[in-house]
């Protein structure tokens, strides 16, 4: 079947999104490959196209929404080195990138810096036809102008002598790597840029990545650890509010947190979350059209970090009021005994009326929602690890 | 010379065995990346390292240096080492 036009989330008019016209398509990576979700309008019935490129660890497939059909996917074989796959047919025939993210060569006798795999995609500004960021692990922040096709280090960041120190390197972070993550484009200014580094911070720029600004003040650090030393930051996910850019909302190792430009000091909402839930998990979902509303997916952190979902009760987590009150949302989900959780890239929304929401699991499951979150639907079980899910919607 | 690909990388070569030359292992992995362009940053990363899971063998024998001399009767094979599920 011809694959229909698509655009990424924010693609289209406003009046067709909000109508819900054409169909949209979920764009799941694994830990195996990847695999299309194609939905009618409806969003109740999908057609699965897949798997794509088996056996490749994909940590991000991303539309670019500037075009509406190519699609980048952060891949690695688990031993073979890391790329980047690009399809310009949504999907039905791949590419490598001829100049995948790597870290300049060190100087004689230097270390030098390996990527293990790129971990974050996000496509350039809409003023920016071909531009695209990666952000890799170990951490680096990287660039394209052509699609995807090539890539050079953004070396504002990867080369400064003190970021790196914050970065850590491949010995110095978690087992599975640090991860810069979280680039995001202003939607007003391409020049002004945020990345979440983990661990490193949250970091903000306003020339391209020439100069990075830290953004860290009110974030809290694990206990015993000084905040001042930006090595201890572990922000897990950010999100900047399509419609209020100045207002971003971040899940963190330690908390929820909101901040409201042009302060430069994070509120940790999470707070308001039921004591035996907590507010630690990965993922962070703003609204298309309310600043005030947000998703997460809490896991429980407590004592080793089980990183399952509390008490073996998944459920999403809403505010419609920046944070103030968090409402519970798990109806359809399992009641008990279900021991998943959702990764910091594994959580989206569509920008349909009501918002659909979109979640993979750890054990392989796509869930849906129509109504935000009220209700959630089982679409697909038993595909590998799902690293990834993000949204692509018809024009 | 003759190289033996191993499958992951045969997605570059379309065969299991081709033929490649230099004086030595890294100007032979320089010219297979002539003739399959993008198979060398999948054999050794941007530091010049043979990756983790990647072993090379000349002759039969296991070969770490990329300065390592060739001749042209010499056999290569390149072999992906699999760990995990």
């Amino acid at each position: 079947m011809k694959p229909r036009a698509v655009t990424g989330v924010g693609g289209g008019s406003a009046s067709q999104r909000a109508k819900g016209r054409g169909r949209l398509a979920v764009l799941v990576a694994t830990r195996k490959g990847a695999w299309i979700f194609k939905g009618e309008a409806a969003r109740r019935r999908w057609q699965i196209t897949g798997p794509l490129m088996l056996g490749q660890v994909i940590h991000h497939m991303v539309l670019d929404p500037r075009d509406g059909k190519t699609l980048l996917a952060a891949a690695k074989t688990g031993h073979l080195g890391p790329t980047i796959f690009r399809s310009k047919d949504f999907g039905r025939t791949w590419s490598e990138a001829t100049r995948p993210p790597a870290f300049s060569r060190a100087a004689d006798g230097g270390k030098g810096r390996v990527v293990d795999h790129t971990f974050w995609l996000t496509p350039g500004h809409p003023s920016e036809p071909g531009v695209w960021y990666a952000g890799t692990s170990p951490q680096g922040l990287f660039r394209s102008e052509d699609g995807g096709s090539t890539w050079e280090p953004v070396s504002g960041l990867n080369d400064h002598p003190q970021f790196r120190a914050w970065m850590v390197d491949s010995q110095g972070g978690t087992p599975d790597g640090p991860a810069l993550h979280s680039v995001i484009v202003d939607a007003r200014d391409p020049a002004h840029l945020y990345v979440g580094m983990s661990s490193g911070g949250v970091h903000e720029s306003v020339d391209r990545g020439r100069t990075w600004e830290p953004l860290v003040k009110g974030l809290e650090v694990v206990e015993g650890f000084d905040p001042a030393n930006l090595g201890f930051h572990d922000p897990h996910c950010v999100r900047a509010c399509p419609a209020n850019p100045d207002r971003l909302f971040q899940q963190n190792h330690c908390g929820i947190y909101r901040l409201d430009r042009p302060s430069s000091e994070w509120v940790r909402v999470g707070r308001n979350m039921p004591k035996a839930v907590g507010d630690i998990g990965f993922p962070m979902v703003v609204h298309p059209r309310d600043p005030d509303t947000a998703w997460t997916f809490p896991m429980d952190g407590s004592g080793v970090w089980p990183r399952t979902s509390p008490g073996g009760r998944p459920a999403a987590y809403v505010t419609h009021n920046g944070g103030k009150n968090w409402k519970r949302l798990d109806g359809g989900l399992p009641r008990r005994q279900a021991w998943w959780t959702v990764k910091r890239q594994a959580m989206t929304m569509d920008t349909r009326q009501p918002v659909g929401l979109y979640i993979g699991t750890t054990g392989g499951e796509l869930w849906a929602s129509r109504d935000e979150g009220r209700r959630w639907n089982l679409v697909a079980r038993h595909l590998p690890e799902i690293y990834a899910v993000e949204v692509a919607e018809a024009r | 010379m003759k190289v033996l690909i191993p499958s992951p990388l045969r997605s570059y070569t379309g065969q299991t065995e081709v033929e490649a030359g230099g004086e030595s292992l890294g100007a032979l992995l320089a010219d297979l990346d002539r003739r399959y362009p993008g198979i060398r940053f999948r054999i050794v990363d941007e530091q010049g390292a043979i990756r983790p899971h990647i072993r090379i063998f000349v002759n039969g024998e296991q070969e770490f240096d990329l300065e390592r001399p060739l001749l042209s009767s010499d056999g290569v094979q390149i072999v992906q080492a699999l760990s995990g599920g």
